[in-house]
């Protein structure tokens, strides 16, 4: 396992507290000199908790806020990447292309990502992304098969986008499995890998070990690596810190959680607890809270939450953007949206497979009927 | 002398390929596989044939096409690029090709739909094997109602996806949405693809989306016929790969704002492969195979103007999976 005492550099700035008051008054320190990049996903990893319904006002807002604190990279594409929209998946209520250029056109400095799951889209849909000015080519995989994204390297590189390889699900896989196909994205062209944990369902050191092993296989190239998490066991930010103390230089977030599950790890806390430790982000804080409190609160309906739902998907390991269609199968079939997240992390369903939730809630929804007639004495 | 048989030459030993040697060897007395051609030397599937009586080279298409007898049809199992780079070649050299790979570049043929087709064609292709469990249904909705768009989400085992399949991963969605369109009779299609690692293995499993008219979501005569087209279309692909069936009862859902007020059916489907080659998780081998095999013994048959020999389901005595009591594997 992994060095999980924190080193002298990481140390937090102890000894004085920061009062609500000088973390309003700050100055902002948006840009400079940085330990470490936040990406922001409240508008791709937003998307699920959403259902899909942003707005192409709701994007400008939220790119602009980002913009203005600093925030280096704003992912902005369907939950499930390009080509998300679907019956699967749910229908985007704007062409994610026009929101995709309305966040271009409103960012002065951060760079626009796109997320794209082979199998999917295709490179079709990047080389639009990249037309309508997305410079960051976010490309995902099941952790286990990461060969399915060697084309679409190859094709992100040749548009000059900077490229970022996303290991999902990454507690299916041991660290030594995860290191193997970060190798493998790497070698294809990517410049970073990202440890996904798509259930929230790394807890500490299993997170800690799984960066550890990634960073041993591709550092030597220059490689970087990234984390990205979810709230469901409230992991999200010690994981963060973990991965940073680990050597990861890129790290997930999204305003008030707003992701799948019970959300990722929050952008404005990622920025306060950094500044706490001495890490610089370039993120201002002040800046940020603002954008979340006031930007990105307002137009949530429901706020991402721990809740029994949530909390089975990052204990049974189920992909967080479950979430929602089973909550929509619980009602449909009459059978418990826990009960079908545990079956469906039981089944080993994997990212993408949405339309198992259907065959569990069918499933679920007979074996309680058998059951109800078995109590009633029938045979 | 006129050829009651013909010889084939199965190029690409890997899982697809193998598995299409097993079911010419059980399906068809016309086509007699003979070669078995890769470009590994260390190929699992040569070897195998080899031990089956195929001369097995690793040397390519090359060594294929230097050979003194030339095989009369071609079975590729590739990938999509290099079955662009062949399919002049089996051209300029007489021999009918049956493409296995998402390369598209002869007409789709998907034989419970199209089997009719032009059999003087040198080249077709068997589009995916998401493309054939899924079309079929596609099909047997548009046939009763207009279907404005479908889409189509194939699961296989992480196992049973071979380095060509995982290569052609964009032509396989391209290849299988043109196809829910050309074939399926959907205005508009999409499809996805998931490869799942779990142990056991999943079996393939297919998810068939269309969007139909407001009318047919609710329950009525016009459901009743919906219904009753999928059930005969399942018996039909039936008599291709027995393990085809519907993993529950198709389900219709009302028109919803969110789903751009379009009603629409959900039919679940499995493929439970015969075990010729991989366990039978991988269907998805079995349902281009299958496919592969029937379409060649056609267009063999009508070149040498002879009787077709090819044995569906019931010929073969094998009973299909039951409609009614669908698996339930890893359950």
């Amino acid at each position: 396992m992994g060095d999980m005492s924190i080193r002298p550099e990481d140390a937090p700035v102890v000894g004085r507290d920061v009062t609500e008051s000088e973390v309003l008054a700050h100055a902002t320190t948006a840009g400079g000199p940085t330990d470490l990049r936040i990406t922001d996903s409240t508008l791709r990893d937003g998307s699920h908790a959403m259902s899909h319904q942003f707005t192409e006002e709701q994007v400008r807002g939220v790119v602009s806020a980002l913009d203005r604190a600093g925030v280096q990279v704003i992912e902005v594409s369907h939950g499930d990447g390009l080509g998300g929209s679907s019956f699967n998946y749910g229908f985007s209520l704007v062409d994610e292309f026009d929101l995709i250029a309305a966040a271009v056109d409103e960012a002065t400095r951060a760079k626009i990502a796109v997320l794209m799951l082979p199998g999917l889209a295709t490179v079709k849909h990047l080389k639009r992304a990249h037309a309508a000015g997305a410079s960051v080519a976010r490309i995902a995989t099941h952790c286990t098969e990461a060969d399915v994204s060697i084309q679409h390297f190859s094709e992100a590189r040749d548009l000059g986008m900077e490229t970022v390889g996303f290991l999902m699900l990454a507690h299916r896989a041991s660290p030594q499995v995860l290191a193997q196909n970060a190798r493998i994205m790497v070698d294809a062209g990517a410049e970073c890998v990202y440890v996904v944990d798509s259930a929230g369902a790394l807890v500490l050191s299993d997170a800690q070990e799984r960066i550890q092993a990634v960073i041993d296989e591709v550092s030597r190239d220059g490689a970087q690596v990234g984390f990205h998490g979810h709230q469901n066991l409230s992991m999200g930010i010690a994981n963060s810190v973990l991965a940073y103390q680990a050597g990861a230089r890129q790290i997930d977030g999204a305003l008030c959680a707003l992701g799948a599950g019970a959300g990722n790890s929050p952008t404005e806390v990622l920025a306060a607890t950094f500044e706490r430790m001495g890490i610089r982000t370039g993120v201002d804080l002040g800046e940020v809270l603002s954008a979340a409190e006031e930007v990105v609160r307002p137009f949530i309906p429901r706020l991402p939450w721990m809740d029994r739902a949530s909390i089975t998907q990052g204990y049974a390991g189920v992909y967080s953007s479950f979430l929602l269609h089973a909550e929509r199968a619980a009602e449909r079939y009459g059978v418990p949206a826990h009960a079908i997240l545990q079956r469906v992390g039981e089944l080993g369903y994997v990212g993408g497979q949405e339309d198992m939730i259907i065959d569990v809630a069918l499933q679920l929804s007979e074996e309680q009927q058998l059951g109800d007639l078995a109590a009633a004495g029938v045979r | 002398m006129s050829k009651t048989k013909a010889t084939a030459a199965i190029v690409g030993p890997g899982n697809i390929g193998t598995d299409l040697m097993f079911k010419l060897m059980r399906r068809s007395t016309i086509i007699e596989p003979r070669f078995m051609v890769g470009v590994d030397p260390t190929s699992d599937g040569l070897a195998r044939a080899k031990r089956l009586g195929l001369e097995a080279s690793a040397e390519g298409v090359d060594w294929l096409l230097s050979q003194e007898e030339l095989p009369d049809i071609v079975f590729e199992a590739t990938s999509a690029r290099a079955h662009q780079a062949n399919a002049p070649r089996y051209a300029e050299a007489g021999i009918l090709a049956v493409d296995l790979t998402p390369a598209a570049v002869g007409p789709y043929l998907c034989p419970p739909v199209n089997l009719s087709f032009n059999l003087d064609a040198p080249n077709v292709n068997m589009i995916t094997c998401g493309g054939q469990a899924t079309v079929p249904m596609v099909h047997a909705v548009s046939s009763v109602v207009p279907v404005p768009y479908a889409e189509i989400v194939a699961s296989v085992s992480s196992r049973s996806a071979g380095p060509g399949t995982r290569a052609n991963i964009d032509e396989f969605t391209e290849t299988t949405a043109a196809a829910v369109e050309v074939i399926g009779g959907a205005e508009q299609g999409k499809a996805i693809i998931i490869l799942n690692p779990v142990e056991p293995p999943l079996m393939m499993r297919n998810s068939v989306f269309c969007a139909i008219p407001e009318e047919a979501g609710e329950p009525g005569a016009l459901q009743d016929r919906i219904l009753e087209s999928i059930h005969a279309m399942v018996r039909t692909v039936q008599e291709y790969v027995s393990g085809y069936h519907l993993r529950s009862d198709p389900q219709f859902d009302p028109a919803r704002s969110t789903w751009r007020g379009q009603a629409r059916v959900f039919i679940p489907i499995e493929v439970k492969g015969g075990g010729d080659y991989l366990p039978d998780y991988a269907g998805n081998l079995d349902i281009i195979t299958a496919a592969a095999a029937r379409v060649g013994d056609l267009l063999v048959a009508h070149r040498l103007g002879i009787a077709t020999s090819w044995k569906s389901t019931s010929e073969l005595g094998e009973q299909p999976a039951d409609a009614s009591a669908p698996e339930r594997a890893g359950v």
